[in-house]
């Protein structure tokens, strides 16, 4: 088992970062690690709402109370809002400081109408007689997009925060990365809704 | 943030190397794998002593030592404590001593997050533990079957007990992913040039399965305690078959985490044992592919078996025979690895001090546990089996038989390289064989109990059930198995103080971290390896004749290894930060505060997570050095 | 002496020791003394689970010999000659690990067949014509609703043998678990489900069961007993059963039903052919032809009895039976009232 070359290091990807084994980056592979382990957690709730979505005791059905086409509209909201992250991103790794604040709080803003919409859905369906405690499936549903709707509020914190280091010029062209872990995980929480969107509301 | 002279933030950065300050703000791996290892042994006494007063009272029938209640709070914190609070953290000790050590790096990818880890597993600990001050520990078994769990004073006594459980675990399960994240990101991208996966030791790839086990895990205990707590405290309806809700949801949830969480168990200990058998019969290991390949095929096929704890349910004939199927093949990867750790010794020079000693002990009990285990898998015959005493020693044979002779063995074997002096051998032994006997006295009994019948969590039992002779016999197992543990006190006690030093490489090893003085210094390697070989250290020392006998090298031949640019001088290595520590402490706050229903605390709590989490983004790794 | 040496001279004597040792151990498994030894079956469906016990527990032992043979030889065979020693560095040999993967895989297929057919029967519902039975678990003790009849009892569950008995298992508030050991396997009683099982007994006679499914405080104290009948003895306990209680002729016992229906008893508990109806405790209408009581953890006798009356929970840790002394106002005379009345329920 000799060696025919001598081992070394990949290259960076990011210059200035240490080299690692693989060249990926630290950070970025232990966001994916993370966002791999969300998968198991949001996979479960998933699971759970499946199972109970029937078992409505003398609630609502999930067919009676569903306004699809409104959630369609807070569903579009979100998935505008991974375009201005991806925007955003752009705009720091060409070094375009006022265009990344912008961006990201595009983002922030558009996280904030998803989650008004959210809020609204929730009263509303209150108001007509499902509540966590009404059924099996209100409890599965509330607490599903109860926990998505957290991820994305504190989601929204992270944007924030990048808002305030670029203001404070902490955040320089270089730092990058932090915007694009951000943007990782605003792009997984997306995706999750897209597929509860679809296993809860559109899959009868 | 007002700006300083090292322009951090409110605080100036830790700098102290010795004294209790440099313990706390640590992010040496080295000190937070003995951190965690002196925490987790303490909570092995914990343990212990609950156990000890179980065996107290189950010793005669119609016991009176403990009552009931106290019984039931008993065993399940003797369950928690064992399974959270000693096995996985003691794992975690030896991941975060040797990782970096074995795969040739100065530290883990992310040495502020390993401290994290490290605080928030010390204080779920001590949340847990709180709950006997505070209205009793949690009683509901450590695997808090729905609805009993869920459905309040109507059916067990107690206001706040499981949810001690409920939270105290998810803030552990923080500690346990948090640390799978980067001991994952360590091994895959901080390993020395050379170092391919297929030349890792057995031990790294190990830590690797069991890091990718938790990491997957994990969330799924996360959602079924949080579904715990809402049916506990908002009304939410997830266990309450009143309203359409399925206690067997829990079961599911909780074993589908529950049955990778016994593979997460085992395997570090494995992997010890991978290390410690090759060594001590000069040998490499028996085909080192079968065994790194059963351990990850271990690592899949776990995900698919965790309804044979669940077999007397009611799931139905096809599941269970779908689960009693993939039950019994789960015992091909595990078996597999038997032979090769035999074929190991096989035509070895074997040296029978302490560490193999438990090694072997750890592949002899192991085999027990393993043989008992696929009797259960015949499920009209578990359908008898689960539930009693038999089924307690299938588990006690391969956790104490296997995962902690597997850690005593790990621990005797890199003391030296932590400590710098050797352990008396002697007291080893003796420790060993006390702790064999009594381990065998105490459980082998509970296989004949489980058998004439007696149930699992019973708190008392009558004299005319046949089972008297045997509780017995497993009680005076207890007082040896305690004896075996005060020798072990008193040797760590006097070897730390007086024992031979220790040099680099008191063991003629084979893996990277013998390379280095013993104890290593903070940065670990002066020069970062160039790694040639698996078992690279060993073809440094030998090499072979055409008989494939090893034949030592002479010194100063053996080649030069090209140094690294920055020997020696301009090792950056991570600076000691507070900041995990501040936002570890954010946990148990908001822990209290939601138990309690405080609101203001739980948003104090929040803020010095947050506060925590801020100041740790906002300082740089490592400082500036002037 | 060198203790590798006492080890070496010393370890055949040991295994000697250990192997006595272990089969000792196994013998003492085997004896008659245990009520719910399972390795001792008495019917039909408990055997067969035996059977493949039998089968699978054999070939366990035989693997635990070789195995723990072959290590034990091994350890001694090869220990360390001299600091020389310099063993040749073999790395694997992959047609034994092969050989050593397949036969394993063998051996488990071979058991995995009977396996799932044991699990089909064991899942089939009787054929012939069972006796059907609900039972019904509560914390800390068992209900049982016979099918046909609606006769409703507890704790002591009457079978006939040669018959396959059909449960149907429920529950009112958490998981128990119905076993019987020397019958049949346990199934667990869940609430929101029905699961099903069947028990069939062979001779008449007493067969102890328990809860077996952790289930709170008196968890240890819900157990039962089946009792199996030739078919005609069967017929004229359930004819018994059926008939509603009599009003005592002796005074105490009236004095007894008068302190029952007027007092707290009547919140909890039935007996036929009186306007106590509730049903949240055990139904006592033939209450004294019962040999245990409280889960079947008393023998049924005087003295139990009034302990229990004064006291439930200091009897009985959580029991929902509150104290009558303390809780529910009786006082001496009021509890041998009852207990004269509740002997009068035959």
């Amino acid at each position: 088992m000799e060696e025919l070359v001598e081992p070394s290091m990949q290259q960076p990807e990011h210059p200035g970062d240490h080299a690692t084994y693989t060249g990926l980056d630290n950070v970025k592979l232990a966001m994916w690690a993370f966002l791999g382990s969300e998968c198991l957690f949001f996979g479960s709730f998933i699971t759970a709402y499946l199972l109970y979505r029937n078992r409505t005791a003398d609630g609502p059905k999930p067919s009676e109370i569903y306004d699809i086409p409104f959630t369609s509209v807070s569903s579009f909201v979100l998935l505008m809002s991974s375009l201005t992250m991806v925007l955003a991103l752009a705009a720091i790794q060409r070094g375009d400081h006022r265009k990344l604040r912008a961006w990201i709080m595009a983002t922030a803003l558009l996280g904030t109408t998803f989650i008004a919409g959210q809020i609204y859905e929730f009263t509303t369906f209150v108001k007509e007689g499902l509540t966590l405690k009404t059924s099996a499936f209100g409890t599965s549903f509330f607490v599903l997009t109860g926990f998505h709707g957290t991820h994305v509020a504190i989601g929204i914190l992270m944007l924030l925060s990048l808002i305030a280091l670029s203001s404070l010029g902490r955040l320089q062209q270089a730092d990058a990365k932090k915007v694009e872990m951000v943007g990782l995980y605003w792009h997984f929480v997306d995706i999750v809704w897209v597929v509860i969107f679809t296993v809860i509301y559109l899959i009868p | 943030m007002a700006t300083v002279a090292t322009k951090t933030g409110i605080f100036r950065r830790p700098s102290a190397k010795t004294g209790l300050w440099s313990w706390i703000t640590t992010v040496d791996h080295k000190r937070i794998g003995i951190l965690y290892g002196y925490t987790a042994f303490a909570f092995f006494l914990a343990g212990g002593i609950e156990a000890f007063l179980i065996r107290l009272q189950l010793a005669t029938p119609e016991g009176k030592v403990l009552d009931a209640d106290l019984y039931n709070q008993m065993f399940t914190t003797h369950g928690v404590t064992m399974i959270f609070l000693v096995v996985m953290p003691m794992g975690a000790a030896f991941f975060n001593y040797l990782l970096p050590l074995m795969i040739g790096a100065r530290d883990v990818a992310f040495p502020r997050l390993n401290a994290l880890s490290y605080w928030v597993f010390l204080f779920g600990g001590l949340f847990l533990y709180s709950s006997w001050f505070l209205g009793g520990a949690p009683d509901g078994g450590w695997f808090g079957y729905a609805p009993l769990s869920t459905l309040g004073p109507d059916v067990l006594p107690g206001e706040n007990r499981m949810d001690f459980y409920a939270i105290g675990l998810q803030i552990l399960g923080i500690a346990s992913i948090v640390a799978s994240v980067n001991f994952i990101v360590t091994i895959i991208n901080m390993r020395a040039p050379g170092m391919k996966l297929l030349r890792m030791p057995v031990f790294v790839w190990m830590t690797l399965v069991v890091n990718f086990l938790l990491l997957f895990a994990m969330p799924i205990i996360a959602v079924a305690l949080f579904m715990m707590s809402f049916d506990r405290n908002f009304g939410t309806n997830f266990f309450n078959a009143a309203s359409g809700g399925d206690p067997i949801l829990w079961q599911h949830l909780f074993w589908l985490f529950g049955h990778p969480e016994v593979y997460i168990l085992i395997l570090p200990a494995m992997g010890i044992v991978s290390e410690v058998l090759p060594t001590f019969s000069k040998k490499p290991l028996f085909g080192y592919s079968a065994v790194v390949f059963s351990g990850i095929a271990i690592g899949f096929m776990g995900w698919g078996v965790w309804a044979h704890h669940m077999f007397t349910v009611g799931l139905g004939s096809v599941a269970n025979q779908a689960f009693a199927v993939s039950t019994m093949f789960i015992a091909v990867p595990t078996g597999v690895k038997i032979f090769n750790w035999m074929a190991t010794l096989v035509r070895g020079s074997i040296r029978l001090n302490t560490p193999m000693l438990f090694s072997i002990g750890f592949v002899a009990m192991f085999v027990i546990g393993g043989l008992s285990g696929v009797t259960h898998s015949i499920v009209p015959h578990d359908t008898q089996q689960q539930d009693t005493y038999y089924i307690v020693a299938h588990f006690h044979y391969v956790l104490f038989g296997g995962a902690i002779f597997g850690l005593f063995s790990g621990i005797y074997y890199w003391f030296p390289k932590a400590f710098g002096r050797m352990m008396n051998d002697r007291l080893g032994k003796l420790h060993f064989w006390l702790m064999f006997i009594g381990f065998n006295v105490t459980f082998g009994p509970f296989h004949i109990l489980g058998l004439k019948g007696m149930p699992r969590r019973y708190y008392t039992y009558q004299a005319d059930k046949g089972w008297n002779l045997w509780n017995m016999v497993a009680t005076v197992g207890v007082f040896i198995i305690m004896a075996s543990i005060l020798v072990f006190m008193a040797n760590w006690w006097i070897s730390r103080r007086r024992g031979r030093r220790a040099s680099a490489d008191p063991w003629d090893g084979r893996t990277l971290e013998w390379t280095i003085p013993s104890p290593p210094p903070e940065y670990n390697f002066l020069e970062v390896p160039r790694v040639h070989h698996r078992d690279d250290f060993w073809h440094q020392k030998y090499s072979q004749d055409a008989k494939g006998r090893p034949v030592p090298v002479p010194v100063g031949a053996a080649p030069e290894h090209e140094a690294d640019h920055d020997a020696g001088h301009n090792i950056h290595l991570p600076s000691p930060s507070y900041f995990p520590l501040i936002a570890a402490a954010g946990l148990p706050i908001m822990g209290y505060s939601l138990m309690y229903k405080w609101w203001v605390p739980l948003a104090i709590g929040l803020v010095v997570l947050l506060a925590g989490f801020y100041g740790w983004i906002l300082e740089p790794a490592a400082e500036e050095e002037h | 002496m060198n203790p590798s040496r006492w080890k070496a001279a010393n370890l055949p004597r040991a295994k000697l020791v250990f192997a006595t040792a272990t089969l000792t151990l196994l013998a003492t498994a085997c004896s008659k003394d245990a009520p719910l030894n399972f390795l001792h079956p008495e019917g039909p469906i408990a055997r067969k689970a035996d059977r493949l016990w039998d089968l699978t527990f054999g070939i366990a032992v035989v693997i635990f010999v070789l195995v723990e043979g072959a290590l034990l030889f091994v350890v001694i065979k090869y220990r360390q000659k001299s600091k020389n020693d310099a063993p040749k560095q073999i790395h694997g040999n992959t047609r034994l690990e092969v050989i050593w993967t397949l036969i394993p895989v063998v051996l488990l297929a071979a058991v995995a067949i009977p396996n799932v057919k044991g699990i089909a029967d064991l899942y089939a519902k009787p054929k012939g014509d069972p006796l059907e039975v609900t039972v019904v678990a509560h914390q800390w003790w068992w209900e049982y609703r016979y099918g046909a009849s609606g006769l409703v009892t507890a704790n002591e569950l009457h079978i006939p043998v040669d018959r396959p008995v059909y449960l149907t298992l429920e529950s009112v508030d958490v998981i128990h678990s119905f076993w019987v050991p020397k019958l049949a396997g346990k199934q667990d009683l869940v609430p929101g489900r029905k699961n099903s099982m069947t028990l069939i007994a062979e001779k008449p006679g007493e067969y102890l069961g328990t809860c077996a499914e952790y289930c709170g405080l008196s968890h240890a104290n819900m157990r039962l007993k089946v009792f199996a009948h030739e078919a005609a003895d069967f017929d004229e306990w359930l004819d018994g059963q059926l008939l509603e209680a009599e009003s005592p002729s002796d005074s105490l016992a009236a004095k007894g039903e008068e302190v029952f229906m007027k007092g707290d008893c009547v919140q909890c508990h039935a007996i036929k052919g009186t306007e106590a109806a509730a049903t949240f405790a055990p139904d006592l209408t033939h209450f004294a032809s019962r040999t245990t009581f409280a889960g079947s953890i008393f023998p049924n006798d005087t003295e139990n009895l009034r302990l229990w009356l004064r006291d439930a929970p200091s009897r009985k840790p959580g029991s929902k039976m509150p104290s009558g002394i303390k809780d529910m106002g009786l006082d001496d005379q009021d509890i041998e009232a009852l207990i004269a009345y509740l002997q009068s329920l035959k």
